[in-house]
């Protein structure tokens, strides 16, 4: 086998979070969908390490999800405020804040 | 085989993972996107990065498995569900459309994400390059070392997130207590206060007729042999869920002598 189907299988989970990104509208999976953005370029991260021998790519797959869980932990804190004063996790309802 | 070509191809029994481990990969993630409920889309991620974690230790990276099945479906998942708690487990999509066409329109964005990515990744000759060494593989000092050695300024500037992300978490589910606090000396001053609008002093009268029935339904009979209606629960009077007093025991009791006790005000002070 190919080890470049590793790439390809990366290319299809980055594209099935970015459309999850673009349809769904709970703001928590929406969030979902951007972590498996990040998990997708980890693999690819990974899998190009190995190509070339150097481990330079698991080291930035490293800091990709270091990045990652501080980001949640703002994101989710995030969500939690908008939830508490608005009663919704919809990110239609969050376009209410600038008036 | 060449070193070239060993770099470039698995073994039969990678093959074989890889083969069965990324349809049902596929498959979680597309649950993602189709799935109704956010608690069924964390399981179906927690799917995928626990494969995902299984690739990377097949494919020479062993520490990176580990810390994705600790991070990822350890902490972070678990941070995705706890929320979910708090938000409602039941917080489903809304599936009306706000923008017109957006579904298909995002639809196609992804699809053709996916053909330039797979297009682009398909079409490329990588270079040959070195695979990794049996020592590289096996322990992640080789790790260690770049990651302390080229890249010790990215790990500082790393923890400094790191403390960063958990003072923001702080200061953003950090709320400030707006009213005061209800203690039972403000519960007490409420009531004596209430008194000159009609209010009672004393706590509401317990609900039902204990003869017959002692639901929580049915009022208590006042002494005058009326029902009190203030005696039900507010919330299942306004949810219509009362019950009247048994007729019987209303008759027999009201008949015999004339009320001379009038009728307490229902909305008297609320028993809290």
């Amino acid at each position: 086998m190919e080890i470049t189907n590793y790439v390809v299988l990366a290319c299809i989970l980055f594209a099935i979070g970015a459309t999850t990104v673009l349809l769904r509208r709970n703001a928590i999976v929406v969030f979902m969908g951007v972590e498996l953005m990040l998990n997708a370029t980890n693999l690819a991260f990974v899998t190009f390490a190995r190509i070339h021998g150097d481990l330079t790519g698991q080291v930035l797959a490293f800091f990709v999800m270091v990045v990652a869980a501080a980001e949640v932990v703002v994101g989710l804190a995030i969500i939690v405020t908008i939830f508490r004063t608005r009663r919704s996790a919809s990110v239609d309802d969050v376009n209410l804040l600038h008036g | 085989m060449t070193p070239d070509m060993a770099a470039m191809t698995t073994t039969d029994g990678e093959a074989f993972l890889f083969w069965v481990l990324a349809p049902l990969m596929v498959l979680a993630a597309l649950g993602l996107l189709f799935v109704r409920r956010a608690v069924h889309a964390a399981l179906c991620l927690v799917f995928v990065m626990v494969s995902l974690a299984i690739m990377y230790i097949a494919s020479g990276a062993p520490f990176l498995g580990v810390v994705q099945v600790v991070v990822y479906t350890g902490a972070v998942m678990m941070l995705f569900l706890f929320v979910l708690m708090l938000v409602g487990v039941d917080a489903s999509d809304s599936l009306t459309e706000t923008i017109r066409g957006q579904r298909w329109i995002g639809l196609l964005l992804g699809l053709g994400l996916a053909v330039v990515l797979i297009g682009v990744v398909s079409r490329a000759t990588f270079l040959p390059g070195t695979p990794l060494t049996e020592n590289q593989v096996a322990n992640p000092v080789g790790l260690a070392r770049i990651l302390f050695g080229d890249y010790v300024l990215a790990m500082e500037t790393v923890g400094v997130l790191l403390v960063t992300a958990a003072m923001g978490a702080l200061v953003l589910t950090h709320r400030r207590r707006l009213e005061t606090k209800r203690t039972q000396r403000w519960v007490a001053e409420q009531r004596v206060k209430a008194l000159a609008e009609g209010g009672t002093l004393t706590p509401l009268p317990a609900p039902g007729v204990y003869a017959q029935s002692n639901a929580m339904d049915t009022p208590a009979l006042g002494p005058d042999g009326r029902p009190l209606e203030h005696s039900v629960s507010r919330v299942l009077r306004i949810r219509g869920q009362e019950k009247a007093a048994p007729a019987s025991l209303v008759e027999t009791r009201s008949a015999g002598q004339v009320s001379t006790v009038p009728a307490a005000t229902p909305d008297g002070g609320e028993d809290s």
